[in-house]
């Protein structure tokens, strides 16, 4: 079976949403979506981390298979995912100290954020060409700043109506994401 | 008991109970979601992880005055990475339908986030034997953690508790459970739960008008 670039694309940014449906990068998820203006640049800064990764991870794959070094793979995986991540963080200081400010601790996190590992995993685990390659870690990146505005918008409308005690932070938030989750799977066999 | 028990005793007690990762402190939550569809599942990827956990946190711990500070993080993830592929190759030479039901899941335990906290804040400050209690006692909350998501999704998503039936042939299963949003409810229920008590047992405790405090955020 070959599924074409857009089909992966789609796929990555609805059907099979990161977020919503694969349960990758949650931390941030749950961590960064309080707020509309930090939700889209970390969505931003997060899909170029996974853009860089992929592709630098699609070349690594193919060193490390030619050298039949394949359990190496995971490590090397993670020290380019934090060297794309620094390099964020270098251009984010210079170019808007602001920004840089209110992400804080989740800009470093991004290392640790199970979609960009994810993105590298999947893709080597279901041999997917350049072209693929490339539209899996778009589409994965949209699909998750997607799911990060989204919920950011809905927790902003939040602030303003009465939520029980027990129910406010996390607990809250985990219900609205499940509707969310519920919603998306409307997509389901769109792009497959 | 004497006092050095009573000390080891808490420090493992503290993930179980008051630092628990799933339900006080929210981390790791790509696997707790993902790989809850079913009890077995749960409980291997809570062993897994605890494997992780331990042995990254004894390592860190031995050579925490021989790591420099600026490379510490990057450091600490090679470590981490190094005991994942053992983890990942050991799993797929014991069982590979387990292997196949976990997936890339293993591989993602590089990213757990209690891992990587556990080792910068507290195995790169303390002797080795307690980081490794401590360690213990943390990886055992998140199997626990895991656990009560994994038999309640199972439970009502497929009419099963670790493959066995419990409700005979008529049984209707609740298919939500099992899929995505279904995660995302159970968690947000025993959280609900959680605090449900909490209020209850402050309310116990204290004078009514000082029973309704903030929040505590996440």
């Amino acid at each position: 079976m070959h599924e074409s670039a857009a089909q992966i694309f789609i796929s990555a940014l609805l059907a099979n949403n990161f977020v919503l449906a694969m349960f990758l990068g949650l931390c941030p998820f749950l961590g960064v979506s309080a707020r509309l203006d930090t939700a889209f640049p970390m969505g931003v800064a997060t899909t170029f981390v996974m853009l860089v990764a992929s592709l630098c991870a699609f070349g690594l794959n193919l060193l490390l298979s030619s050298l039949h070094l394949e359990f190496l793979r995971l490590i090397s995986y993670i020290v380019i995912i934090a060297s794309a991540v620094q390099l964020v963080e270098m251009v984010l200081k210079k170019r808007s100290p602001t920004l840089f400010r209110a992400l804080g601790i989740f800009l470093p996190l991004i290392t640790t954020n199970c979609a960009v590992l994810g993105v590298a995993l999947f893709q080597t685990a279901r041999e997917y060409d350049f072209l693929q390659s490339l539209a899996f870690s778009l589409g994965g990146g949209a699909g998750f700043t997607l799911a990060l505005v989204l919920m950011a918008s809905v927790r902003e409308r939040l602030q303003l109506s009465d939520v029980p005690g027990i129910a406010q932070g996390t607990a809250m938030t985990l219900v609205l994401a499940g509707i969310l989750s519920l919603g998306f799977m409307g997509f389901a066999g769109i792009g497959s | 008991m004497n006092l050095g028990q009573a000390k080891t005793f808490d420090e493992f007690m503290e993930g179980i109970w008051r630092q628990n990762p799933v339900f006080v402190m929210a981390l790791g939550m790509c696997p707790t979601l993902a790989v809850t569809v079913s009890a077995i599942n749960a409980l291997s990827m809570g062993v897994a992880t605890t494997f992780v956990l331990i042995c990254s946190c004894l390592l860190v711990s031995l050579l925490r005055r021989v790591i420099p500070k600026e490379v510490r993080i990057a450091t600490y993830i090679v470590i981490i990475a190094t005991f994942v592929t053992v983890t990942d190759y050991a799993i797929q030479a014991i069982s590979l339908t387990l292997y196949d039901a976990l997936g890339a899941f293993i591989q993602l335990i590089v990213v757990n986030c209690v891992i990587l906290g556990r080792a910068e804040a507290h195995a790169s400050k303390v002797s080795p034997l307690t980081a490794v209690i401590n360690a213990a006692g943390m990886g055992a909350g998140f199997t626990i953690g895991l656990l009560a998501l994994g038999t309640v999704r199972e439970i009502f998503g497929n009419g099963t508790l670790f493959g066995i039936s419990l409700f005979g042939a008529n049984f209707q299963p609740w298919v939500i459970m099992v899929l995505p949003p279904g995660g995302f409810f159970v968690l947000g229920g025993w959280l609900l739960l959680f605090a449900w008590w909490a209020k209850r047992r402050d309310k116990a405790a204290l004078p009514a008008d000082k029973a309704a405090e903030g929040h505590q955020h996440a």
